[in-house]
């Protein structure tokens, strides 16, 4: 199963094993990570599961297409940077066995 | 640290608020009791996806059902508080148990007002608010079946839109001259309106709902107020939801439409917080108090708890905001519209991407009313946030961009 690693504002690390066809997002929340509150569930209305993907995964992850809602949403956020993204849009594969993301500061 | 909290309701509050006590670092013992046999989840998509069969009870969970054992959280299901001593800070449960507690967090949610007319108890005349409900109701939504929905507020028009992209035949009667009335500016009650009108919902207006006729103890159709009838084969009663605050009255708590709260969620007892739908609660924005029934109403409300209890500092106050899907419409709203007197319109009702900004008359933002406007409800929420003012005629102009507004 692949694993993310989640860190935490404070660097906390939170290596997760994430079902594939599960979401950033939902692996985060099923195993009750701090940082990532996902209020609107996964339907990308909420701009609250806010994370950095590392630098080192950031051009296999790729960032969402301009003018898409995600891109939109995301513009609007607390302290976005190019980096960003939100978790509910990223899907899990084993492709993503190892992906590293940081969490914001916040996400209200 | 070590304090037993008990939670009284297992809805997305209640349930939130366990798992947020636990990241916050809450050691103590949680014990976090729901009336349904399920454990918590979203309720959202009981009007869209899980009718349209997209969804399952896993995917609607709020967490995995292991996380709560995992989590040393005491999930009890199928049963309910039915009674506070807020003297000896216990709570009596339905299933005859007495639990202690020294913190007390009332997230007893809403039910559906029940329709009061003749023929209401009916078979085949549903609401909606559980899983259980939302299992009955996608029963009887199937190609050709008639389905008239009585009442047109949020919860109607997206059980109508999901019922139309099943092919069944749906009426919407409503009692205002609009839908939406009580919660939408007429311009977007309009929107909707014709929206559904265009995929072939029949929607009245202006009318009461006189009677449930029936055929064999079975609903088969809608008498109006002025004596026509909607033949159909089920009933949705969708007209609003009233607070579960009966234990608190009872408990001498200040209630009024909802538990009255403070912006920590605290009630008037020092040892009892309350949160979601079953309360009534302070808008420093607005200056009043409101009861929202909203899922992000529901998580600021379980943040402010679970800090307070753990000793965080409290969470910036929020704008209220809101969401529908309907059809390939997203609503969002942001705000509430308590003082405005004008309306922008930015961009095109009709090519249905618009937004609408309200104004009080010293032209500050009060709500924005955002249709697959992202950038509009997401630049809204701030602009709200910060009180600005903007004129009509800079809003309406789309070559300013969102960021510029909201900068």
């Amino acid at each position: 199963m692949p694993t993310i690693t989640y860190i935490e504002f404070d660097g906390k690390r939170h290596p997760i094993e994430v079902p594939a066809g599960k979401s950033v997002m939902q692996g985060a929340v099923d195993n009750n990570v701090p940082g990532i509150d996902a209020d609107c569930g996964g339907e990308c209305a909420c701009a609250t599961c806010h994370v950095y993907i590392d630098a080192a995964w950031l051009d296999r992850i790729g960032l969402p297409p301009a003018g898409s809602q995600e891109a939109t949403m995301l513009s609007f956020a607390a302290v976005t940077r190019p980096d960003s993204r939100l978790s509910c849009q990223i899907k899990v594969s084993d492709a993503l066995d190892g992906l590293i993301v940081r969490m914001p500061e916040g996400q209200h | 640290m070590d304090q037993t909290i008990l939670i009284a309701g297992a809805g997305h509050a209640g349930g939130s608020a366990a798992a947020m006590l636990r990241q916050l670092g809450w050691r103590g013992p949680i014990t976090l009791i729901g009336q349904e046999p399920v454990p918590p989840y979203q309720r959202p998509p009981l009007s869209k996806a899980w009718l349209t069969g997209e969804e399952s009870a896993d995917s609607v969970a709020l967490r995995p059902f292991a996380f709560y054992a995992a989590s040393q959280i005491d999930l009890r299901l199928g049963t309910r508080v039915t009674g506070i001593d807020r003297v000896a800070r216990t709570a009596a449960l339905s299933d005859g148990e007495v639990l202690a507690y020294d913190i007390l967090i009332l997230a007893l949610g809403a039910r559906p007002r029940r329709l009061a007319v003749p023929g209401a108890e009916l078979a085949g005349v549903l609401e909606l608010r559980s899983i259980a409900d939302a299992d009955r109701l996608k029963a009887s939504i199937r190609p050709r079946a008639r389905i008239a929905i009585v009442g047109g507020g949020y919860l109607g028009l997206e059980v109508a839109a999901s019922a139309r992209a099943l092919d069944a035949h749906v009426a919407i009667i409503e009692r205002e001259d609009r839908v939406l009335a009580r919660v939408a500016s007429p311009l977007l009650s309009d929107f909707f309106q014709s929206r559904h009108r265009a995929r072939g919902v029949r929607i009245e207006t202006g009318v009461e709902t006189a009677a449930i006729e029936g055929c064999g103890g079975h609903a088969s159709g809608v008498r109006l107020g002025d004596g026509r009838l909607i033949a159909c084969d089920s009933v949705l009663a969708a007209i609003g939801a009233v607070p579960d605050d009966e234990i608190a009255r009872a408990a001498g708590l200040s209630c009024e439409n909802g538990i009255i709260v403070d912006l920590a969620a605290r009630t008037d007892d020092p040892a009892i917080f309350a949160i979601g739908d079953c309360t009534r609660r302070p808008v420093p924005l607005y200056a009043r108090m409101v009861r929202l029934e909203s899922v992000p109403n529901a998580l600021e409300q379980a943040r402010q708890a679970a800090g307070l209890i753990c000793g965080k500092p409290p969470p910036a106050p929020e704008v209220p905001w809101f969401w529908s899907d309907q059809y390939d419409l997203r609503l969002q709203i942001a705000g509430l519209p308590s003082d405005a007197t004008e309306v922008a319109v930015r961009g095109d009702i009709a090519a249905g991407s618009f937004a609408l900004f309200h104004l009080t008359a010293d032209g500050t933002v009060q709500a924005v009313e955002a249709v697959n406007a992202a950038a509009e409800f997401m630049g809204g929420r701030r602009i709200i946030l910060r009180r600005k003012q903007l004129a009509r005629a800079r809003i309406e102009n789309v070559s300013v961009s969102m960021h510029e507004l909201a900068a």
